[in-house]
């Protein structure tokens, strides 16, 4: 039987790879992964709290499982809409590159 | 069991490392996907199999692909060489002290557990649309906006094209 600590090792580690590409990254499209790392990060502590525990407060069982169906539905939401942005911002600007789309900078 | 868990974080965590540090972007997003992958089989040995088929085929059937058509409309493939930032050390120093905070307080936090339960489809689909009925009516809404947005957002101008 594996110990929980073990999956929420595992997703600290994967939102940490996560937020270093956040920061670290360049590329519009390339940041855009490194947030779905981290929104998959998030959903494997919802699962493993949620199969190791009968409940928690005001949860009940599977109620991570539930929240990780919304969270994955959120991140197709999301996807779809970044890549419209992305798309009309390599059409007026002809580059992806974050650093070089300054316009709301003060 | 412990040796696929190893087996299966390993890949999740490479595949991870594989998007943030390599150079080319389509590369990039396989390596997206090899730890997308490698996480629905960390649902199954959590005996979530409706959380893993899902996984798969949201993010490895829509998800990376969107991703990919996105690369090759932008033609990332062209220039594969936007570097990283200037601060990429700063960077590595803050994700590091994030994942040891992280790792030391789930550790020290962590209480004995009962162990994985099955989660059946049909406890999933009593509990999505009963407790969770109206947020889960939001969420379909809320695809609809994407749509909808993602539409009006990425279509040309019609003065631009005629």
């Amino acid at each position: 039987m594996m110990p929980l600590v073990y999956f929420q090792i595992l997703s600290a580690l994967l939102f940490a790879i996560g937020a270093y590409g956040v920061l670290a990254r360049r590329s519009a499209i390339l940041i855009l992964m490194s947030i779905e790392l981290m929104l998959n990060a998030a959903n494997i502590n919802l699962i493993a709290v949620a199969a190791h525990k009968e409940g928690l407060g005001s949860f009940i069982h599977f109620d991570g499982h539930i929240l990780a169906i919304f969270i994955i539905t959120i991140a197709a939401a999301e996807v779809g809409l970044a890549m419209a942005i992305i798309l009309r911002m390599f059409r007026n600007r002809g580059t992806v590159d974050v650093s070089e789309i300054s316009i709301m900078k003060w | 069991m412990t040796g696929l868990f190893i087996v299966l974080s390993a890949v999740s965590i490479l595949g991870g490392v594989g998007v943030v540090a390599t150079r080319n972007i389509v590369h990039a997003a396989l390596f997206l996907l090899l730890s997308l992958m490698a996480i629905a089989g960390i649902y199954l040995i959590l005996f979530t199999e409706f959380l893993a088929l899902v996984q798969i085929l949201i993010y490895g059937g829509a998800i990376v692909i969107v991703l990919l058509f996105a690369i090759m409309m932008t033609r990332g493939s062209d220039y594969p060489r936007i570097s990283d930032n200037r601060q990429w050390p700063l960077a590595l120093i803050a994700s590091i002290a994030l994942a040891v905070v992280l790792s030391v307080s789930f550790w020290t936090t962590s209480d004995t557990v009962v162990g994985p339960q099955h989660a059946k489809f049909s406890d999933i689909g009593n509990s999505l649309f009963t407790r969770w009925a109206i947020p889960f009516e939001i969420a379909s809404l809320i695809l609809l906006v994407a749509l909808i947005g993602a539409i009006v957002i990425a279509r040309s101008n019609s003065e631009d094209n005629n």
